[in-house]
């Protein structure tokens, strides 16, 4: 099994003494190598449950667990490094850092791993999303899909076992959504690596086999749904 | 990628406000380098053994002003003493001065006027100036020959440069003072000193006969100048013109100048090592009497290195610490101000996978290679200075500062940059420390 949550809550307390909750899931599991998307609205909590997964946040109780490790019990350090080796992350903003170039982008993401950085294979990687010819721009230099298919190139350089993705295709135009769409799909497919991917639009919902709507997986947006 | 190539990135990502507050820390820096290597330099040249005689020996009166003037040529001479008492002082001052010996040396020197082209200090004295070590073994290198007329002159490398001048040249020399004229006698240079790195640099050498035949400096007539010389010595007076005539004439005779009228500004007295003691006995006894000083030199510079210099420096290096502290508050100021521009980067490193305590060193990394990159910058900055000011400064004072001359409070000065570094980077870091990654990611 890829990811298992069990038994998942968070909340956040308010400036007035209360609590809003945000997160109830009972249960949610995906299978080593499976594709599945997220389709939910806004506000429904999609955001805190992918921090949840990646053990940026932890939950208030429950339990994570990827490749069976339970992030929940790791220590922040550990759950820090674990995170770098084993969770890929592609970002709706790509999330690219304006000071690296599109080659020192993708070897940051392998320094954080502890693997040392490996220039070769992310040169591989920037070949493989077609931007051998772009190794040395900063992301001001690239188009909007470039810039997202580097961001793509990064979440592999440390060949996780999970891809996150939070809307990857919403910022980019319609001919680049099917592109990144492919790419992020083949990628995941070839590699072996599960991919929860999170997203608003049917059109990309459509082409997954497996659609779970939000409210299906997290009773707050169940409730706030009725 | 280390935590310092991605603080560089992130360095050269903010380039203008990140060069310009490396450049205020750099700027503080080479001040204080500029600061500590003159110091340095002048220190030496003053506070050390730097000059090969035991005493200068003087009317009585400023002591800085007699070293000052004889040896670094910076003051107004002196009023002049009789030459008499010199010829005592160099053949038997227990005329004087019970039970001390003759000197290895007595130099007279002869100081008032200036060259006519460029102002350098006339001195007028006697081949034995050259004959002597200058300064602790080291002895004047001289091209062509050493005094044999009356008019000869000897002359420092620096005039020589700046006035183009060389053996065969000759030149008049400017009397100053309230009745300030060029005198008519021309002097003939028939040997030019290598370079010493001291004021005879910049000094014209006069034999001292040739000083004396000078018409102008002949104008007081006998009778005043023996009632100067009677005034000077006191009662002794006619036991010491009797004493003083049976002493040989040295090289500075030849003119028919009487004695009386020929006067000494200084004289540079040299014992042999042997008589240790005797020095500061001599200046002991005549600090007793009436008639003349007799001051050591290296003591009397290491008193006004304390007194004046040393404090002056260490107001200096003060000012230019609190400049490398503003500096520091400056490289606060910029970093933290970046902080919340850069919530959102740290948001994305902490998502990659890096640990709190890595994004908390690479901001500190960023502060040390702004503040020891200044620094450095400033060391560089510093030395350079001294390289551009050296030339002036030896124009000026005749020391020569080498700008590669390191004063030891530069090993300490990259240090303590790393300590300020580590002081100002500390908050930011810790801001960035505690950055709350989900938040971080959505602003």
């Amino acid at each position: 099994m890829s990811l298992l949550l069990d038994q998942i809550r968070k909340g956040y307390p308010q400036p007035d003494g209360s609590r809003i909750e945000v997160l109830d899931v009972p249960h949610f599991e995906m299978q080593r190598g499976e594709q599945v998307v997220l389709v939910g609205s806004s506000g429904g909590g999609k955001t805190t449950l992918l921090n949840v997964i990646s053990g940026i946040t932890s939950p208030d109780s429950g339990t994570v667990k990827i490749d069976d490790y339970d992030l929940t019990t790791m220590p922040e350090v550990k759950r820090d490094r674990f995170r770098a080796q084993r969770i890929g992350f592609v970002f709706q903003t790509f999330n690219l850092l304006p000071a690296f170039t599109a080659l020192e982008n993708v070897v940051l993401g392998m320094s954080f791993a502890g693997g040392g950085s490996d220039r070769k294979r992310a040169v591989e990687l920037l070949n493989s999303v077609g931007l051998g010819h772009r190794l040395g721009n900063r992301p001001g230099q690239l188009s909007v899909g470039e810039q997202q298919r580097v961001a793509i190139a990064r979440s592999l350089a440390n060949q996780p076992s999970l891809l996150l993705a939070d809307e990857p295709t919403a910022n980019v135009d319609v001919k680049n959504q099917d592109n990144i769409l492919k790419l992020i799909r083949e990628a995941c497919n070839e590699r072996n690596v599960s991919l929860l991917m999170v997203t608003h639009a049917p059109e990309v919902a459509e082409q997954f086999d497996r659609v779970v709507r939000l409210e299906e997986v997290n009773r707050v947006a169940a409730e706030a749904v009725q | 990628m280390n935590v310092f190539q991605i603080a560089f990135r992130s360095i050269r990502q903010r380039f203008v406000p990140s060069a310009l507050t490396g450049l205020s820390v750099a700027l503080g820096v080479m001040l204080m380098v500029a600061v500590l290597v003159t110091y340095s330099v002048v220190s030496n040249a003053f506070q050390q053994r730097s000059i090969d005689y035991d005493l200068v020996v003087g009317k009585q009166g400023g002591e800085y002003q007699l070293v000052l003037s004889t040896i670094y040529r910076l003051e107004t001479p002196p009023a002049p003493i009789p030459f008499r008492y010199y010829q005592v002082l160099k053949n038997r001052p227990s005329l004087f001065y019970e039970g001390v010996p003759a000197p290895e040396a007595a130099v007279p020197i002869v100081m008032g006027d200036t060259t006519q082209e460029g102002n350098f200090p006339i001195v007028g004295t006697t081949h034995e100036y050259f004959t002597n070590n200058y300064a602790p073994e080291r002895s004047f290198k001289l091209k062509g020959t050493g005094f044999t007329d009356s008019f000869d002159a000897i002359i420092g490398s620096q005039v020589a440069e700046q006035n183009g001048w060389d053996i065969g040249s000759t030149f008049q020399i400017l009397h100053g003072g309230v009745n300030a004229h060029i005198h008519e006698e021309k002097f003939t240079v028939v040997g030019v000193l290598q370079r010493t790195g001291t004021a005879n640099d910049r000094t014209a050498f006069v034999q001292l006969s040739g000083f004396y035949s000078i018409a102008d400096h002949n104008d007081t007539t006998l009778v005043e100048a023996k009632r100067r010389e009677q005034e000077f010595f006191g009662s002794d007076y006619d036991r010491i013109v009797a004493e003083s005539e049976k002493f040989p004439d040295t090289d500075v005779s030849g003119s028919a100048i009487p004695t009386a009228r020929k006067a000494v500004t200084a004289i540079l007295v040299k014992y042999p090592r042997k008589m240790l003691t005797v020095p500061s006995t001599l200046s002991g006894i005549m600090k007793k009497g009436h008639r003349a000083q007799a001051v050591n030199p290296n003591s009397v510079m290491r008193q006004l290195m304390n007194l004046i210099v040393g404090n002056v420096a260490m107001a200096i290096v003060v000012m230019t610490v609190l400049v490398i502290i503003v500096s520091g508050i400056g490289i606060f100021v910029s970093i933290y101000n970046s902080m919340s521009d850069r919530r959102r980067e740290i948001g994305i490193m902490r998502a990659l996978g890096a640990q709190r305590q890595t994004v908390f060193s690479i901001i500190m990394a960023e502060s040390i290679l702004l503040c020891f990159g200044g620094g450095l910058i400033g060391v560089l900055f510093g030395h350079g200075l001294v390289f551009l000011g050296a030339p002036i400064v030896e124009a000026k004072t005749g020391l020569a500062v080498d700008p590669l001359t390191f004063h030891t409070a530069e090993f300490y000065l990259l240090p303590a940059l790393l300590l300020l570094a580590s002081l100002v980077g500390f908050v930011p870091a810790l801001t960035a420390y505690r950055t709350d990654v989900s938040r971080a990611l959505v602003e």
